[in-house]
C-alpha cells in the first residue's frame, strides 16, 4: 500500500540578498496511514521550509529544484494554486500552527474565522446556504466539545483574547479537523505552552489520531515530545534527512552521530552539559561531503570528500552516514 | 543591516527623489556660478521684457526682462535655506519635548501632549498666515511662523517612539545595570527614535518649500527683488495669458523639488520601517 | 557545607501588587497580587531554582528582589541589611550587587550599539574612567564567557541565540555582582546550545563566586542544575526543598503534576495515568483557600476554607498543602514514582 505522504529527495533553494541558499538539500520522509511522524531538527535546519513546501506555500524567491511530494499518490508539486486551495489545503491536509495567538485575527470572532475556512474548504454534502452553515456550526461545536473547550456552544461567539493559550490551541486543532482531512501537519504546536498544557495537548492529539483516522506530521525540536507522542521519527540536519525510523528503535540505538549528539544533550540523558561544538553550516555555503562532518566526533577524511550514502542501520533506521555504508 | 544607500538603490522612485534633492542642493550651493545671468538676481532689463523661451533665455524672461532660468536656479538657495532652517528649528523644539513627554509620565507629559494636540488641530497654513501677518512680512518671520507650526509633528513621532522604547527590554536592562535617566534618554532612546524623525524631516523639507512658496505668493514671505519661486508665480499672474513661461518654470521648480523630497522621504520610510524590512 | 552558609538574600512575607489604576474619567482597575507572602532565603554560593508556569509570579518575584519592581509588603535583606521600603532609585542602588539576566537576551541589548560599547557602558556607569582599562576588561570578560574578544565590534543582530546569552552574561558579570537572577536562561535555545549555556553558568559560578536565583519552568534542567528548588503557584511558594529530596519525594500534588507532565525520553507510559485538568489560572481571579484546588486531583471541599501554609515534611523540605501528610502515603495512585525523574547530583558540578 502506498504511504499517505512521501517526500522524495526534495531540494528547495531560496534567493536572498547574499546569494542562493539551499535550504532543503535532499530531504526525504515517509508517513504511513494512521501513524504519527515526528520531524526533529534544530533551528535553521529547514523544518519550516519543509512544511511550506508540502503545503505549497513557499515564500517568494523560493524554488523547488528537485524531488517530489507524494500525497495519496499524487505529486503535490505539480498542482496549481487553485487546485491546492480547492482540493488539498484544509480539505485534505489540516494545519496546526506554532503560535495560536498569531494564527487568529484578534478583531474577529472565533466562529467567523473558523466558519469562513469551512465555507471554502469543507466537502460538499449537497446542502447550500443556511443549511450548509448550520451543519458547519454543528460540526464545529461538536469538535470543540471533543477538544474539551469549555462552553463549546458559546465559544464561537467569543474573541481570541478571551481564551487561554491552551484553549486557543484547542480551537485551532478543531479548525484543522473541521474539513475532515486525512493528514494534519503540526508545526511545534506546544512550544508556546506551559508544560501541563503541553501534556494535555499531546494526549489529545494522540487520541484524535485514532478517533478520526488521521495521520499526523509533527514538527518539533524536542526529543521528549517525540518520545511521548510519535510512532516514527525523522531527524533533519542542515536540510537533509540524516536518520529516519521507528521512535523506539532510534531512541534506543541512535545510529547517526548527530542523533547521538543531540540525544546526549537532553537533560534526561546528559552525563554532563556538553552540547555540540560548532555551528550548523550556512545554507549559503554548504560544505562538500557530510554536512555534519565539521562537528562530528567520529568524522574521517572520507566524510569530507563525498556525500555519505543512504544506508540501513542495525536498528532498522535509514541513516545517512559512511559508518553504515 | 546593509548600508542605507545600497538598499535605497533598489527603490527607483526613491533614487529619483535622491537625484532631485542632490541637484537642488548643488544648485543652491553653486547657483551664482551656474546661472547664465547671475546679475539678474536684482538687475532689470526693460528692453527684453517678457521674451518667450529662446536659445539665449531657455525659460524666457519676466516682466522686468530678467532671465527666468537664472532666477529659478538662484531661487533654489532661498527655498532650501527656508526649508532647512524651518525643519531644524522645528526639530530642536519638537524632539526634546517628545522625549520628555514620552519618557516621563504625569502632568508634564500630559501638558506637552495636549498643547501638541491643540497646535496640530489648527490648519498649519492658517496658523502660519496668522503669525506671519502678526509679524512684519519678511523671510525671517515666515520661517519663524513655519517653525512654530511644524514642531508638533516631531513631538508626536518622538513621543510615540519614546513610549515604545521605554517599555522595551533593552531600556529595562539599562535600568537594571544602573544607568541614569539622561543616559538612557539621550544615548539610547534618541538614536533609536531618530529614523522616523529623519523620514518626517525629509518630507517636511518638501512641504515647507511648498508652504514657503504660498507665503511668498501671498506676499508674506520673501520680498522683491529676491529670486523666490513663490514670489515669481505671484508676479506672473498679471501676465499669465500672454507669458505662459513666466509662471510655468518657477511652478515646475517647486513641483519637482517638493516631489523629490517626498519620494526620498517615502523611500527612507520603507527602509527604516522595521515592519517592511525584509527578513533574511 | 552549603546548607549552613548564611543567606545572602533573605525575603520575608513579600507581597507585590501589580498594575491597578484609579484615574480621572477612567474605569478604575484593581491591582493584581502577583506575589503573595513569599519567604525565601538565598544562600551564598547556591543555585536556587524558582519553578512555575507562566503567570505564577516567578518573574515578578525576581524583579522585586532586584529592585526594579517595588514590593507592596514584606522585607528583603541583602547581606544582613534591609534593602526594602526604599524609593526605586535607592532600592536599586542598595542592590547593585544583585543583577538580572533577561530571558530574551537579544532584546535586552540596544540594537544601535556595538557589543563592546554596550559592555563598556556598565563600567562607565560604575565610574571606570580609563578607556583602555575598560577595553581590556571587556575583552577579558568576552573571553571568559567563551566569545572571541574581537566580537566586541559586532552588533547584536549578528549573534546567534546562544551567543547572545553569553553576551548578556558578560555584560552583567563586568559589574562584579554577587547574586545573579537568571530568567529562563535556556528558553528558546536548541538542546545542543542549551547544554553549553548551562555548562558555562556552572563554570562562571565557580570562577566568580556567584549565587544564582534560577527562574525556570523546565524541571529537567532544574533537576540537574540547582541545589534547592522552590515551586510557585499563583503567587505563592507551594513547595520548597533540596533538589534531590524534592524530586525524590515531591509532596505537593502540583509538583507531582509538573514532574509527570514534562516530556521524557523514556516515553509516555507513566505520564498518561496522571490527571491534569484545566489551564494555569490567571492571578486576576484567584480562588479562595488553596489556589490549586480546582485542578487538584486529590482536593477536598475543605481545602477552599483557608490558604495552606508551608509546613515541614523533611529536613528543609516544606510544602503548603492541607493534605500533604495523607498524600505522601498514597503515592502510587498518582502514577508518579520516586526516581522517575532524571538522576540528580551526579552531573551537577561537572
Amino acid at each position: 500500500m502506498i504511504p499517505l505522504l512521501k517526500v522524495d529527495s526534495l531540494k528547495v533553494s531560496i534567493r536572498t540578498d547574499d546569494g542562493t541558499a539551499r535550504v532543503l538539500d535532499d530531504v526525504g520522509l515517509t508517513l504511513e496511514r494512521g501513524r504519527i511522524l515526528g520531524v526533529v531538527g534544530e533551528s535553521g535546519c529547514g523544518k519550516s521550509t519543509l512544511i511550506r513546501a508540502i503545503m505549497g506555500i513557499l515564500p517568494k524567491g523560493a524554488s523547488v529544484d528537485a524531488g517530489h511530494v507524494w500525497f495519496e499518490g499524487e505529486n503535490l508539486l505539480v498542482f496549481s494554486e487553485a487546485e491546492l486551495n480547492g482540493r488539498i489545503r484544509s480539505s485534505r491536509i489540516g494545519f496546526i500552527p506554532q503560535d495560536p495567538l498569531l494564527a487568529l485575527n484578534p478583531v474577529f470572532k472565533v466562529g467567523t474565522q473558523l466558519l469562513e475556512a469551512m465555507r471554502w474548504h469543507a466537502p460538499d454534502d449537497g446542502t447550500r446556504g443556511r443549511e450548509r452553515r448550520r451543519r458547519h456550526v454543528e460540526r464545529l461545536v461538536g469538535l470543540l466539545r471533543r477538544m474539551q473547550v469549555p462552553d463549546p456552544e458559546t465559544a464561537l461567539e467569543r474573541y481570541p483574547h478571551q481564551f487561554s493559550g491552551g484553549q486557543r490551541q484547542r480551537l485551532l486543532i478543531a479548525a484543522s479537523l473541521a474539513c475532515a482531512p486525512t493528514l494534519v501537519i503540526a508545526d511545534e504546536p506546544t512550544t508556546a505552552l506551559d508544560v501541563t498544557t503541553q501534556h494535555q495537548i499531546l494526549l489529545l492529539l494522540r487520541e484524535l489520531v485514532g478517533e478520526f483516522g488521521l495521520s499526523l506530521l509533527f514538527v518539533t525540536h524536542d526529543f521528549g515530545v517525540v518520545a511521548e507522542l510519535c510512532d516514527d521519527l525523522c531527524v533533519i540536519y542542515a536540510g537533509q534527512t540524516v536518520e529516519a525510523g521507528p521512535v523506539q528503535a532510534v531512541l534506543q540505538a541512535p545510529a547517526h552521530p548527530y542523533t547521538r549528539a543531540l540525544l546526549a544533550c537532553h537533560p534526561d540523558r546528559a552525563a554532563s552539559f556538553v552540547g555540540i561544538p560548532g555551528r550548523v553550516p550556512s545554507p549559503l555555503a554548504r560544505p562538500a561531503g557530510c554536512q555534519f562532518a565539521a562537528r562530528c566526533g567520529e568524522a574521517e577524511p572520507r566524510c569530507r570528500e563525498a556525500s555519505p550514502p543512504q544506508a540501513r542501520a542495525r536498528s532498522g533506521a535509514d541513516v545517512r552516514c559512511v559508518q553504515y555504508a | 543591516m546593509k548600508p542605507i544607500l545600497a538598499r535605497l538603490s533598489r527603490d527607483l522612485p526613491a533614487m529619483l527623489g535622491l537625484g532631485v534633492v542632490v541637484v537642488v542642493l548643488l544648485l543652491a550651493i553653486f547657483g551664482p556660478w551656474i546661472a547664465p545671468h547671475p546679475e539678474d538676481a536684482s538687475a532689470s532689463h526693460l528692453l527684453r521684457r517678457l521674451k518667450p523661451p529662446s536659445a539665449d533665455f531657455p525659460f524666457g524672461t519676466d516682466n522686468l526682462g530678467r532671465d527666468i532660468l537664472s532666477r529659478v536656479i538662484l531661487g533654489a538657495r532661498g527655498a532650501l535655506q527656508i526649508a532647512l532652517t524651518v525643519v531644524v528649528v522645528a526639530m530642536l523644539i519638537g524632539v526634546p519635548l517628545g522625549l520628555v513627554a514620552g519618557y516621563r509620565s504625569g502632568w508634564l507629559s500630559e501638558t506637552i501632549m495636549r498643547v501638541t494636540d491643540v497646535v496640530l488641530a489648527i490648519p498649519q497654513l492658517v496658523l502660519a498666515l496668522a503669525l506671519a501677518q502678526l509679524l512684519t512680512p519678511s523671510l525671517e518671520s515666515a520661517m519663524l511662523a513655519l517653525s512654530l507650526t511644524y514642531w508638533p509633528f516631531f513631538t508626536r513621532i518622538v513621543y510615540a517612539e519614546t513610549r515604545r522604547l521605554s517599555a522595551s527590554l533593552f531600556v529595562d536592562a539599562l535600568r537594571g545595570v544602573g544607568a541614569a535617566s539622561p543616559r538612557i534618554v539621550f544615548l539610547h532612546i534618541l538614536p533609536n527614535a531618530l529614523s522616523p524623525v529623519i523620514v518626517r524631516a525629509t518630507i517636511g523639507l518638501g512641504f515647507t518649500i511648498l508652504v514657503a512658496a504660498v507665503l511668498g505668493f501671498l506676499g508674506m514671505g520673501a520680498t522683491p527683488p529676491a529670486p523666490d519661486w513663490g514670489l515669481a508665480i505671484a508676479d506672473s499672474r498679471t501676465y499669465l495669458p500672454r507669458a505662459w513661461w513666466y509662471a510655468t518654470f518657477p511652478g515646475l521648480a517647486i513641483l519637482i523639488t517638493v516631489m523629490g523630497f517626498n519620494l526620498l522621504g517615502d523611500g527612507l520610510r520603507d527602509i527604516v520601517d522595521p515592519r517592511l524590512r525584509r527578513s533574511r | 557545607m552549603i546548607a549552613t552558609a548564611p543567606p545572602i538574600v533573605s525575603v520575608r512575607d513579600l507581597s507585590v501588587l501589580l498594575g491597578g489604576r484609579r484615574g480621572f474619567l477612567r474605569k478604575p482597575v484593581p491591582p493584581v497580587a502577583a506575589v503573595k507572602e513569599v519567604s525565601l532565603d538565598l544562600r551564598e554560593g547556591e543555585i536556587l531554582a524558582l519553578v512555575g508556569e507562566s503567570g505564577c509570579g516567578k518573574t515578578t518575584l525576581g524583579r522585586t528582589i532586584l529592585g526594579l519592581q517595588r514590593e507592596s509588603a514584606g522585607e528583603i535583606q541583602f547581606d544582613g541589611a534591609a534593602v526594602s521600603g526604599l524609593r526605586p532609585d535607592a532600592a536599586r542602588a542598595a542592590r547593585r550587587d544583585i543583577q538580572y539576566v533577561h530571558q530574551d537576551a537579544g532584546a535586552a541589548l540596544d540594537p544601535w550599539w556595538s557589543i563592546g560599547r554596550t559592555l563598556a557602558e556598565g563600567l562607565v556607569i560604575r565610574g571606570v574612567r580609563n578607556a583602555a582599562e575598560r577595553r581590556d576588561r571587556v575583552a577579558e570578560m568576552l573571553a571568559a564567557v567563551g566569545l572571541d574578544p574581537a566580537s566586541a565590534r559586532r552588533y547584536p543582530h549578528e549573534f546567534s541565540g546562544g551567543q547572545l546569552r553569553r553576551v548578556a552574561l558578560a555584560r552583567i558579570l563586568l559589574l562584579r555582582p554577587r547574586v545573579l537572577i537568571l530568567d529562563e536562561p535556556t528558553s528558546g535555545l536548541d538542546m545542543s546550545v542549551q547544554a553549553t549555556v548551562l555548562n558555562l553558568l556552572l563554570e562562571l559560578r565557580e570562577r566568580f563566586g556567584l549565587t544564582y536565583l534560577f527562574i525556570s519552568h523546565d524541571l529537567s534542567v532544574v533537576a540537574r542544575l540547582s541545589d534547592r528548588v522552590a515551586i510557585m503557584y499563583l503567587g505563592r511558594i507551594v513547595e520548597t526543598g533540596a533538589t534531590k529530596a524534592l524530586f525524590d519525594r515531591p509532596a505537593h500534588p502540583y509538583t507531582r503534576i509538573l514532574m509527570a507532565a514534562a516530556p521524557r525520553l523514556a516515553g509516555r507510559q507513566a505520564a498518561e495515568a496522571l490527571p491534569v485538568r484545566g489551564d494555569p489560572p490567571s492571578p486576576t481571579a484567584a480562588p479562595p483557600g488553596c489556589a490549586f484546588l480546582d485542578r487538584c486531583p486529590i482536593g477536598e471541599p475543605g481545602c477552599a476554607r483557608r490558604v495552606p501554609q508551608l509546613i515541614a515534611v523533611g529536613s528543609e523540605h516544606r510544602v503548603a498543602c492541607h493534605l500533604a501528610s495523607r498524600a505522601a502515603n498514597d503515592w502510587a495512585s498518582y502514577g508518579v514514582f520516586a526516581g522517575q525523574t532524571a538522576p540528580v547530583g551526579a552531573a551537577r558540578h561537572g
